[in-house]
C-alpha cells in the first residue's frame, strides 16, 4: 500500500510541477460554465435539469483529463521503468487515487460555481456532497481502467471518450437522480437507491479493475 | 467437404421452423387485446427474442473474454468476437424493431424511454468494443485489451438493461413473458419464435467462428 | 544480500537458464533457437546487427515480454522464480529507459526505492549518485540532464536495488571516457557478485563475456 501511495505522490508532484491536467480541466470547466450560463440566461430551471447539466460538465471534465495518468507514462516512455519497479496493483491503486483526488478537487470548485451561476437553491447540502463524492469516485474508477486500456492502443486520446461513456452512463443516471433530490431538499433516505447504486458501482468497478489490470499493464 | 455452421439437417429444421413461426405470427394467432394497436403486438414474436439474443451475445463475449484471459487461448478470442458481432447484429435489429413498435403504439419512434435508451447504450458498448479492437494492431494485445473491456463493461451493461428499466418508469410493456400476461396461443408462438431465432443465432455464430479459425490457420501458414 | 533493515530480501545466488527461445511479432520472426545458461559470476555478451532482436531479448530476460516459444528460468537455489517476481531480480540499462523529467534525480531515486519497497536514506542515494559520477546533480530535474548524464542516471537507477542480474543494452552509448570507465567498473563489480548480460555491437565489450551470443545469423 505504501507503494501505491508513492505512485500517487509521484503523480501529484508531476502534476503540481507542470499542471497540464489542472490547466486543461480548469479551462474546460470555466468555458463550459460560461457557455451554459449564457445559454440558460436568467431562466429558473427545474432541479432535474440543473442536476443533469452539472453532471454533464463533470463528465466532460473527467473525459478531458483523467486519461493523462496513463497516457503520459506511455508517451514519455517512463512506463518501462514503472513496469520494472512496481507491482501492477500498486500502479493501479496509485493512479486511481490520483484521478479521484483530481476529479474531486475539480468538483469541489466547479459544483458550487455552477450552482451559483444557475442560481439554484440547494435543499440538502449534505446529500449533495455525498452524491458528488460517490459520483466522482464512480467516474474516476471507470475512467481509470479505460485510460489504462487505451494507453496501450494506437489512437489513444480519441478513443477515451467513446470507450468510457457507456460505462459511465449508470453513474450519470444515478448521480443526476441523487443530485436532483439533494437540490429539492429531500432527506438522505429519499436518494437511498441512487446512493446505493453509486456505492456498489464504485466497489465493483474498482474490484474488477484490480483483478484485470495486470492483463492490461503487462505485455 | 464438411459443412461449417450447421449440418444440412439442422439447416432445414431452422428454415422450416422460422417459416412456421412467421406464418403463425401473422395467421395462426389473432390480434392481442390491451395494445393500442392490437395487430402491432405481433412484433413481440420478433422484437423480444432478438433483444434477448442481443444481451446473450454480450454475455457470450464476456464469457469467452474470461476464458481468454485465463489461458491466453486464441480460440477463445475468436469466439468472443463472434459473440460480440452476433450480439451487435441482434442489437441493431432490436433497436429498429423497438422503434417501429414505438412508432405504431405511441406515435413517436423515439421516446427516451429507459428500455429504448438501454438498448442504444448496449449498441454503444458494442461499438466501443469494436472500435477498441480496430485500434490495436498486435493480435495478442488486441485480444487481451478487448477482453478486459468486455468484462469491465458487464456491470454497467447489466445495470442498464435489467435494473434501469425497472427502477425508472417506462412506457415499455412490462414483463409480459414472465408475469404470464400472454394468452396461451401467444405463448406457444413466442417460445417457438425464441427457439427459431436462437437456432438462427447459433448457425451464424458457428459460421463466424469457423471463418475466424480459418483466418488463424491461414495466418500461421503464411508465417512459416 | 540486503537487507536486515526491513526491505525485501534480494537473493544472492541466481541462476539463469534459457532454452530454445524464439520470438516473433505477428508474422515477423525475430530470432529462434536461443539457448544459454549463466551462473553467478558469469557474463554473456549478445551481439548482432541492428534489428536482430538484441533489445527484444533483453526485454524478455527482464520478464517484460513473453517469448513465442521456449523457456526462461531464473532459479534461486532449487526454487524457480515465478514470472511476476523476475523484475525484482533484474536491473536494466537501456536507451528506452526514461525517468521522470519533472522530478529531480534524488526524487526519482527516492520514488523508485520506495515503490520497490526498499529503505534507502538520502545519504545512500547520494552515494549511489557519486558512484555514477553525478554527485553534484542530485537536485537537478532529470529533464535538464545531458544525454551522457542521463545514461549515468540509468546506471544509478539500475543498481538501486543491487540486482543479482544486470542487463545492459548499449551501456556505453553517449558516455565520455570517464563515463565508460564508470560503466566498466559497474560491469566488473556485477560480475563479481552476480550475472551480467550485455547487448552491444561495441568490439571492446565483446571481450567482457564468458559467452557470446550472436543474433541474426
Amino acid at each position: 500500500m505504501a507503494e501505491a501511495g508513492a505512485v500517487f505522490l509521484k503523480d501529484l508532484q508531476q502534476e503540481l510541477r507542470n499542471r497540464y491536467a489542472l490547466n486543461a480541466m480548469a479551462l474546460f470547466a470555466i468555458t463550459t460554465l460560461v457557455v451554459v450560463g449564457f445559454a440558460v440566461g436568467s431562466q429558473a430551471l427545474p432541479a432535474s435539469v440543473v442536476a443533469a447539466l452539472l453532471w454533464v460538465v463533470l463528465l466532460f471534465t473527467a473525459v478531458a483529463s483523467l486519461s493523462r495518468v496513463f497516457l503520459r507514462e506511455e508517451e514519455t516512455g517512463t512506463a518501462l521503468a514503472l513496469r520494472l519497479a512496481v507491482e501492477p496493483e500498486h500502479v493501479y491503486l496509485g493512479k486511481l487515487l490520483f484521478n479521484v483526488v483530481l476529479l474531486g478537487a475539480m468538483a469541489l470548485v466547479v459544483a458550487p460555481l455552477f450552482l451559483a451561476v444557475m442560481q439554484a437553491r440547494v435543499g440538502n447540502p449534505g446529500l449533495l456532497a455525498l452524491v458528488l463524492l460517490l459520483g466522482c469516485i464512480g467516474l474516476a474508477a471507470a475512467s481509470t481502467i479505460v485510460a489504462a486500456i487505451i494507453a496501450r492502443a494506437a489512437a489513444r486520446g480519441a478513443l477515451f471518450g467513446g470507450l468510457a461513456f457507456p460505462l459511465l452512463l449508470p453513474v450519470l443516471i444515478a448521480a443526476t437522480g441523487g443530485t436532483t433530490r439533494a437540490l429539492e431538499g429531500a432527506p438522505l433516505g429519499a436518494a437511498w437507491a441512487e446512493l446505493r447504486l453509486l456505492l456498489s458501482f464504485g466497489v465493483v468497478m474498482i474490484t474488477a479493475s484490480l483483478l484485470l489490470f495486470e492483463h492490461v499493464w503487462n505485455e | 467437404m464438411e459443412r461449417i455452421g450447421l449440418s444440412t439437417g439442422w439447416r432445414i429444421v431452422c428454415g422450416a421452423w422460422m417459416a412456421g413461426v412467421i406464418a403463425a405470427a401473422f395467421i395462426g394467432v389473432g390480434p392481442a387485446a390491451g395494445f393500442r394497436e392490437p395487430e402491432a403486438a405481433r412484433i413481440l414474436f420478433f422484437h423480444v427474442p432478438v433483444a434477448w439474443l442481443a444481451v446473450l451475445g454480450f454475455l457470450g463475449a464476456t464469457f469467452h473474454a474470461v476464458r481468454y484471459l485465463r489461458r491466453r487461448n486464441p480460440a477463445a478470442d475468436i469466439r468472443a468476437v463472434a459473440s460480440a458481432e452476433m450480439g451487435f447484429l441482434f442489437c441493431v435489429l432490436a433497436t429498429l424493431s423497438g422503434a417501429l413498435f414505438a412508432r405504431v403504439q405511441w406515435g413517436a419512434a423515439w421516446n427516451w424511454d429507459p428500455r429504448q435508451t438501454s438498448i442504444v447504450a448496449l449498441l454503444l458498448v458494442y461499438a466501443a468494443y469494436f472500435t477498441l479492437r480496430s485500434a490495436v494492431a498486435e493480435p495478442e494485445r488486441r485480444a487481451a485489451l478487448s477482453a478486459v473491456y468486455a468484462i469491465v463493461a458487464t456491470l454497467p451493461m447489466l445495470f442498464l438493461v435489467f435494473i434501469l428499466p425497472r427502477v425508472v418508469e417506462s412506457l415499455h410493456p412490462a414483463d409480459t413473458v414472465r408475469s404470464g400476461g400472454m394468452s396461451p396461443d401467444y405463448r406457444v408462438v413466442f417460445f417457438a419464435a425464441l427457439g427459431a431465432f436462437t437456432l438462427l443465432y447459433l448457425w451464424i455464430y458457428r459460421l463466424r467462428v469457423a471463418v475466424g479459425e480459418l483466418e488463424r490457420v491461414a495466418c500461421r501458414h503464411s508465417m512459416k | 544480500m540486503r537487507s536486515p533493515d526491513g526491505g525485501p530480501e534480494v537473493p544472492a545466488e541466481v541462476f539463469l537458464a534459457v532454452r530454445d527461445l524464439a520470438k516473433s511479432f505477428g508474422r515477423l520472426g525475430l530470432f529462434r533457437g536461443v539457448s544459454f545458461e549463466l551462473s553467478p559470476g558469469e557474463a554473456l555478451v549478445v551481439t548482432g546487427r541492428n534489428g536482430s532482436g538484441k533489445s527484444t531479448l533483453v526485454r524478455i530476460l527482464c520478464g517484460l515480454l513473453r517469448p513465442t516459444r521456449g523457456s526462461i528460468e531464473y532459479r534461486v537455489g532449487e526454487r524457480l522464480v515465478p514470472g511476476r517476481d523476475v523484475k525484482r531480480l533484474v536491473g536494466l540499462v537501456s536507451p528506452d529507459l526514461v525517468l521522470y523529467e519533472e522530478l529531480t534525480l534524488l526524487e526519482n531515486l527516492r520514488f523508485f526505492a520506495r515503490v520497490r519497497g526498499l529503505r534507502r536514506s538520502d545519504r545512500e542515494l547520494q552515494t549511489l549518485l557519486t558512484q555514477v559520477g553525478l554527485e553534484s546533480e542530485g537536485a537537478r530535474r532529470a529533464g535538464t540532464l545531458s544525454t551522457g548524464m542521463r545514461q549515468r542516471l540509468r546506471f544509478a537507477h539500475a543498481l538501486l536495488h543491487e540486482p543479482p542480474v544486470l542487463l545492459l543494452d548499449e551501456p556505453t552509448a553517449n558516455l565520455d571516457d570517464a563515463g565508460v570507465a564508470m560503466a566498466r567498473a559497474c560491469m566488473a563489480r556485477q560480475r563479481s557478485r552476480g550475472i551480467l548480460v550485455v547487448a552491444t555491437n561495441n568490439r571492446e565489450e565483446l571481450e567482457l563475456g564468458d559467452q557470446i551470443l550472436r543474433l541474426g545469423g
